[in-house]
């Protein structure tokens, strides 16, 4: 095995393209000055006590300067079009890009992320399936066996449930099974998590069904700028990557770079150095968690949030390090309870970092119910900032 | 080398093939007179094609005495490796699920005969002979079965997952069912690269009841993909007979508004007219269904006796009267392209070629641990996959 070779995960031009995972201290420093530059309000810095409201209408950000490190000013979108533009600049720079879903071409997606690119590249590269999960999704790992570079659109992350078939077996194992011989560079990606009062069945989290999943990738996005890096880097990896967005963050507002850049697909993203304690979130959560952090600081304890990021594998590098810093560790996420993904985290930093513990690890996740119609039921569903700030104050005794 | 057996000779002006092995033919094979005229014959086929919404091909097939020799060595080879591996899993050489595909070697040669490499095979479990047809190794194969380390799939995939990516021949799939919108996505994949070259999706009779078949059929049908999907008819679907199991067992007319062509999937030259007649078809018209209607002397798998749910006359009827290999050897025999002695002898050779990869095989040691976590992602990079750990977690932090 190649020990030092760079990932080629996403070997292509731009920023922030993977070190190698080695042992090297050197290297592993390196990484953390990197990855703390983007807190500080690098690129597209989002984080540091942004406030979003539940229903994620577009948020301020509170740094009205352009994004530190970006050449040129930046310019402001949505997350929705954060993707877009992944897409967009994806889908012209290669040719064997090409998505498929159901209302992506014509409609334009039901969250407009694929808005007006039938247009621009044509019914074939922009393709309109039936609702038909299982087979489109087969279709998709088919034709990435077969040389494409497919991007598969479930329109709601819970109906891939259907495709689950296709994405454990042919999706995740082929590689393995052929013994290499077939790469599968498809990304199946879609809105997931509890929204506005949605329904038990169109507010499922699938990170957990899929984390077993040998040979997959997981990636969840929660802001404009890692929304696009990691589309980016997920068409470009070679691996079959599941990127999770969420039904309320699509307009969240952000002043991304103009130049091009990539997310690594393995990295955890630190939103706010700190010193009390460890809050590991992903996608949504994140938002509560910052809100929770407010409190926090206003109460005196200064907590470091770090939003992961990378589902599958997880970055234990920053994660590591993290808690050798606060030996206090709180896991906030909106996976269920039961074999969540906070249950693997939680059993990954036992196992790896056990001696640098101060307190139990907890774990804040959904209620194990399917989500409820009524706003007051599903409200306590979820995690609650004030969850947060009471589990921070009886970790920090 | 065995493979140089499976060498595809087409008498007719086929499209150039991609196989890279030259002729001639091993010297044993030819010493004695045995007729290599490519003048073409025409032959009928056993029976008419029946079609539906379409109009069949004819029942005249030009073949030529090098191509009924071919299809009578390719076959037979088939037919001894399939026996081979009935030994060796008695003998717990083989382990786990093994899906033997004696009887139905007439689809998998028929159907190499009447497309190139470049077209593309994809299949469900019984897919050694698939695999051997597309060029695969036998020593590959064999050693596949016995989970060796230069097993096609290095020994991780199993009697399952045979693939030959540069044949394009993919897989080998364990799922009822599941390849077939996968093949409708390579076929995808060919119509976008404009390729000009077709998709073959086999299925069996107890697959063609999947969901995933009807919406995998829909979007070829409203996409025109070029693929064909072949149903290989042996009218069982483990233990269940097809007519317990399938409202209507007619399945090339299953497709409603794709069309459809009901083969006799024993005569190796039916199989290739029709296969000839589907490529042109899908190219211009969009999918159609292939019905072979075929038989496996073995049961199920290896794991199922094969004779609880049909009885053994019915099984030796059909060696009797429609045995695939018996028939080529009649029409040799006919013509005078050989004699009797000359093939008996062709096929003591053959089963010499398949000893003689087992035991190869055999010396073939078991992949190194190593190889648990190769190939779970692309460049693994260094890393080994622990699930959701990384190994740079096994470092110690500054």
């Amino acid at each position: 095995m190649a020990a030092a070779a760079s990932s080629a995960l996403h070997a292509v031009g731009a920023v922030a393209s993977a070190k190698p995972r080695s042992a090297a201290p050197a290297v592993a420093r390196r990484r953390s000055v990197r990855v703390a530059a983007a807190a500080k309000g690098g690129p597209g810095s989002s984080g540091r006590g942004r406030m979003v409201a539940r229903s994620a209408v577009a948020a301020k950000a509170d740094e009205a300067a352009a994004a530190a490190g970006s050449k040129s000013g930046g310019h402001e979108l949505l997350l929705f079009e954060a993707l877009r533009e992944a897409l967009i600049e994806e889908m012209n720079l290669d040719p064997t890009v090409c998505v498929i879903g159901e209302d992506v071409g014509h409609y334009g997606g039901s969250y407009k992320v694929t808005k007006g690119l039938a247009e621009m590249f044509g019914d074939l590269r922009v393709l309109d399936t039936p609702i038909a999960e299982n087979s489109f999704t087969g279709m998709g790992v088919g034709a990435a066996m077969k040389g494409l570079r497919p991007v598969v659109e479930g329109m709601n992350m819970g109906f891939l449930l259907l495709a689950y078939n296709q994405i454990s077996n042919n999706c995740g194992m082929l590689h393995y099974t052929s013994g290499g011989q077939f790469k599968i560079p498809i990304v199946i990606r879609g809105p997931g998590g509890v929204g506005r009062q949605l329904g038990a069945e169109h507010s499922q989290r699938l990170e957990s069904y899929f984390q077993s999943i040998p040979g997959l990738q997981m990636v969840a996005c929660s802001t404009p700028y890692n929304a696009k890096g990691l589309m980016k880097a997920a068409i470009r990896s070679e691996n079959p990557v599941v990127l999770f967005e969420h039904v309320l963050l699509y307009n969240l507002k952000e002043k991304i770079p103009d130049e091009e850049y990539i997310c690594c697909l393995e990295e955890a993203e630190m939103v706010r150095p700190g010193e009390h304690v460890t809050i590991l979130t992903y996608s949504r959560m994140r938002y509560h968690v910052m809100q929770a952090a407010k409190t926090l600081v206003n109460k005196g304890y200064d907590p470091e949030v770090i939003d992961i990021r990378s589902l599958k594998p997880f970055d234990l590098h920053t994660i590591g390090n993290s808690i050798k810093k606060t030996h206090r560790v709180l896991i906030v996420e909106e996976c269920m309870r039961t074999g969540g993904i906070g249950a693997s985290l939680r059993s990954a930093i036992i196992d790896n970092f056990w001696d640098y513990l101060d307190a139990p690890i907890m774990c804040l996740s959904s209620q194990d119910v399917p989500t409820p119609y009524a706003s007051t039921l599903e409200d306590a569903t979820v995690v609650q900032p004030a969850q947060i700030v009471a589990a921070v104050e009886q970790i920090c005794q | 080398m065995a493979g140089a057996i499976l060498r595809r000779v087409t008498p007719t002006t086929a499209s150039p093939r991609v196989a890279p092995l030259p002729l001639p033919l091993p010297v044993p094979l030819l010493a004695r007179g045995v007729s290599d005229s490519t003048d073409a014959i025409t032959v009928s086929t056993s029976v008419p094609f029946k079609s539906h919404i379409v109009d069949p091909p004819p029942r005249e097939a030009t073949t030529s005495a090098r191509e009924l020799l071919a299809f009578f060595r390719d076959m037979s080879l088939m037919r001894r490796a399939e026996i081979a591996a009935d030994s060796l899993y008695k003998a717990k050489l083989i382990r786990g699920f093994c899906h033997l595909y004696d009887g139905q070697e007439a689809v998998a040669v028929g159907m190499e005969a009447a497309i190139t490499r470049a077209d593309a095979i994809t299949t469900a479990y019984r897919d050694h002979c698939l695999y051997l047809a597309r060029g695969g190794d036998l020593v590959a194969a064999f050693a596949e079965l016995m989970g060796r380390r230069d097993g096609c799939s290095r020994g991780k995939g199993g009697s399952m997952h045979f693939y030959k990516r540069d044949a394009n021949f993919f897989g080998g799939h364990g799922i009822v069912g599941a390849q077939v919108p996968l093949g409708c996505g390579i076929a995808f994949a060919q119509r976008y690269r404009k390729e000009g070259t077709v998709t073959f999706d086999l299925y069996g009779d107890g697959a063609a009841n999947q969901g995933q078949l009807f919406e995998a059929l829909n979007m070829a049908a409203l996409w025109k993909l070029p693929v064909v999907l072949v149903c290989e008819n042996n009218h069982y679907g483990m233990g269940t007979a097809e007519w317990r199991a399938s409202k209507s067992p007619a399945y090339y007319k299953r497709g409603d508004y794709v069309p459809g062509l009901k083969v006799d999937g024993m005569d190796v030259l039916a199989v290739k007219q029709a296969c000839k007649f589907a490529k042109e078809h899908v190219l211009e018209s969009g999918p159609i269904i292939l019905e072979m209607d075929t038989y496996r002397y073995h049961g199920h798998s290896m794991s199922d006796p094969g004779s609880t749910y049909r009885t053994r006359d019915e099984i030796a009827g059909i060696r009797q009267e429609r045995d695939p290999i018996e028939r080529v050897r009649k029409l040799i025999l006919a013509h005078e392209f050989a004699t009797a002695q000359e093939l008996k002898d062709m096929e003591k050779e053959l089963r010499k070629q398949v000893d003689a990869a087992i035991a190869k095989a055999k010396e073939s040691p078991m992949p190194d641990p190593s190889e648990l976590f190769t190939n779970v992602y692309v460049n693994d990079c260094g890393l080994e996959s622990f699930g959701v750990d990384r190994k740079v977690v096994r470092t110690v932090l500054p």
